[in-house]
């Protein structure tokens, strides 16, 4: 293991991981808005909307978000739509995730029984109140183990953005080993640049998923 | 007092309700609540009491008839909607408090985000009726950290910081353990003292012969019977009525 | 046709290879799986040990698991092995490795979680008739964890199958490598073969994945 070379190698690691953080939290930030989004569709049936995310929900529940990358930035441009490799990146991340933060969500508003929502309403609060106030905050506590769980997913999945020539720490690593040949120093980079990434993530999410535990409101 | 002359608070008017063509829960039902009374109303299990308490809050869709509110007919869709549902009041046999909330917190919620009231003066008033049902120093716990019975009380609390006009109490004491039914009980006790004008369901017989000024036997999704709570308990008109009493008398045993 | 490439797919025996690929994928997750399976149960119940050395090492274990892309792992198995030990693994054999190491822990942790829930006078009322502990391994604890793992299972098999479009990226031809193929073949006679055939390989890892995981679903229903 040659310390020197792989000193060398740093900047050109650090620079990838910067995009793939970019794109990675981009796309993350964006799976939650588009999660929430559907999950209240869902839950609350919203019609024709509802159903629409339904289908969207299994497909992309359902297909491998390399698929679903090449689609995009292969497939797309022959009809016209050209996307450059970073917002394809994003998207894609987005839309996948978005499938998996919706499941997460909507077990959150499922495990707070109807009833809650009914006391609410009898006191005179509206809807929307009712909502933000009441069933909210009880779905959030549930959904908080899934949440974390996909939050890491979804960073782990970023590994496949070198295949749309993104040039992110997988590409990286394998460039330099084609170039130079000194696999382990760029697998050994490799493997300490991603546990700077998801470590992190990895213990904060357990202590956040510890605290809301023991938090539980349960009678 | 001449109750028939008071003011007509909530007239149901051949009300329906049914889930599909089988499932006829109340049929044609006709019901008026003065102010100022206490409707207590009895009968078996299933035989839709709950449901029309829940009609009368429209937390259930009507399949027929109408429930009107000062002359006002109103659903689940009305405009209004949330004005009426502060007028009638509802505490659940289940308390349903707010878990993530303090019992403060519970109390002020609706107070402070429907009625736009100042924070400082409805938990002035939440203070003082927490004081009235003894339980001023739990004001900062959760409902995780109280009994049955607290909880309970901390509900109709919750209920009467929005100045209902009139009140729906559905089995409240049903899921508590005996100790604690009492103190419920008592606070009831002590809101129709005061007047206020209260629409009970309940299985707890001694305390509705006390409490009610009318008593209404519902049986299968009809009234059957209605009277003064001595006419009831002591004279009952109806076969059907004198069964449901007689599930809550026992004869000495004889020993063979 | 033409425009939305699709014809490509109808051309010799363009559909043939792509299911072929297709299986390639299924093949590598069901032994991973099977694997798995196996590795998980024993691993999992060391795990039940008090010994602080296997606690540290399967701690640090799942832990890999948990927080390491699987694209990692399989350029670590399928370079980095090469490099270290002088072997030459064949791709899809790297990603068998890399898949039941996946796999293992996952089932591993499960198994833990089953374990320690069997109440403790099951095992103490076995020992008491005799049994000695692998007996009441097979007798005792298996059927029980089992209904516990074969959701997972499933479950497992669906995202092992999704994750095995990455072994493209090392070269192993499976059913997104078979797609790529064509496009290229076709370069000039079909240049929008690029939209028809990604969307066919996605409907093909669809159509793989959703059945299981309406039947893993269907499974919940009935036994929860």
């Amino acid at each position: 293991m040659n310390f020197e070379v792989m000193r060398s190698y740093l900047p050109l690691y650090i620079e990838a991981m910067k995009l793939t953080l970019k794109i990675g939290w981009i796309g993350i930030v964006l799976s939650v808005i588009i999660g929430f989004a559907c999950a209240v569709a869902r839950h609350y049936r919203i019609p024709v909307i509802g159903r629409i995310v339904g289908v969207y929900i299994e497909l992309f529940r359902n297909t491998p978000l390399l698929v679903q990358l090449f689609f995009l930035y292969f497939g797309l441009p022959k009809l016209g739509l050209d996307i450059n490799a970073e917002v394809c990146g994003a998207l894609g991340l987005a839309l996948l995730g978005g499938a998996y933060m919706a499941e997460a969500f909507r077990s959150g508003f499922e495990a707070v029984e109807p009833i809650q929502t009914e006391s609410a309403l009898s006191l005179g609060l509206s809807p929307v109140q009712t909502v933000v106030h009441v069933v909210l905050p009880q779905a959030f506590s549930v959904s908080v183990p899934a949440f974390v769980a996909n939050i890491i997913f979804l960073l782990k999945e970023t590994s496949v953005f070198s295949a749309i020539s993104l040039m992110d720490l997988m590409f990286t690593a394998k460039d330099l080993i084609g170039l130079y040949y000194k696999t382990i120093e760029c697998l050994t980079l490799l493997v300490i640049f991603y546990l700077i990434i998801l470590l992190p993530v990895s213990i904060l999410g357990s202590i956040v998923e510890r605290k809301v535990r023991y938090a539980g409101f349960g009678d | 007092m001449v109750l028939s002359m008071a003011a007509e608070l909530v007239k149901i008017e051949h009300l329906r309700k049914q889930y599909d063509d089988s499932n006829v829960i109340l049929k044609d039902l006709s019901l008026t609540i003065h102010e100022g009374e206490v409707v207590v109303i009895v009968g078996p299990s299933g035989c839709g009491k709950s449901t029309l308490l829940r009609c009368i809050n429209a937390l259930e869709p009507i399949q027929g008839g109408s429930i009107s509110y000062r002359g006002e007919k109103f659903d689940a869709r009305s405009k209004n909607i949330t004005a009426i549902r502060q007028k009638i009041g509802m505490v659940f046999q289940s308390y349903e408090l707010f878990p993530h909330k303090t019992i403060l917190q519970n109390v002020t919620l609706a107070p402070i985000l429907v009625q736009k009231r100042n924070k400082q003066e409805a938990e002035k008033e939440a203070m003082e009726l927490l004081d009235r049902v003894g339980l001023k120093e739990k004001c900062d716990s959760y409902p995780r950290q109280l009994s049955g019975g607290q909880k309970q009380r901390v509900a109709i609390v919750r209920s009467l910081i929005m100045h209902p006009e009139v009140q729906l109490f559905d089995e409240v004491t049903a899921a508590l353990d005996p100790e604690m039914v009492r103190e419920v009980l008592d606070v009831l006790l002590s809101l129709a003292r005061q007047g206020r004008t209260m629409v009970i369901v309940t299985h707890e017989m001694s305390f509705a012969k006390a409490v009610a000024d009318r008593v209404v036997f519902i049986d299968k999704g009809e009234i059957v019977e209605e009277g003064s709570p001595a006419e009831f308990f002591e004279h009952p008109k109806t076969e059907r009525a004198r069964q449901f009493l007689n599930t809550f008398t026992y004869d000495k045993v004889e020993k063979e | 046709m033409q425009a939305l490439g699709i014809d490509v797919l109808f051309k010799g025996t363009n559909m043939q290879r792509l299911l072929l690929g297709l299986w390639v994928s299924l093949r590598i997750s069901l032994i991973s799986v099977a694997i798995s399976i196996v590795l998980g149960l024993v691993i999992g119940s060391l795990m039940t040990r008090k010994n602080p050395v296997i606690k540290v090492f399967t701690r640090i274990y799942l832990e890999i698991v948990r927080v390491m892309p699987q694209m990692v792992l399989l350029f670590i198995v399928f370079f980095g092995t090469t490099r270290v030990f002088g072997w030459n693994i064949e791709a899809e054999t790297a990603a068998v490795i890399v898949f039941s190491f996946w796999g293992t822990a996952e089932m591993a942790d499960l198994v833990r979680g089953a374990l320690i829930s069997i109440p403790k006078h099951q095992y103490e009322s076995a020992a008491a008739l005799g049994m000695n502990e692998v007996q009441i391994f097979i007798h005792i604890v298996i059927p029980q964890t089992l209904r516990r793992l074969i959701p997972l299972s499933i479950n497992l098999v669906t995202r092992m199958i999704k994750t095995t479009s990455l072994i493209m990226m090392i070269g192993v031809v499976e059913v997104l490598k078979v797609g790529q193929q064509i496009i290229e073949a076709n370069r000039t006679a079909s240049p929008n073969a690029a939209f028809g055939v990604y969307a066919v390989v996605l409907l093909l890892y669809f159509i793989a994945c959703w059945p299981i995981s309406m039947f893993s679903k269907y499974l919940e229903r009935k036994w929860c």
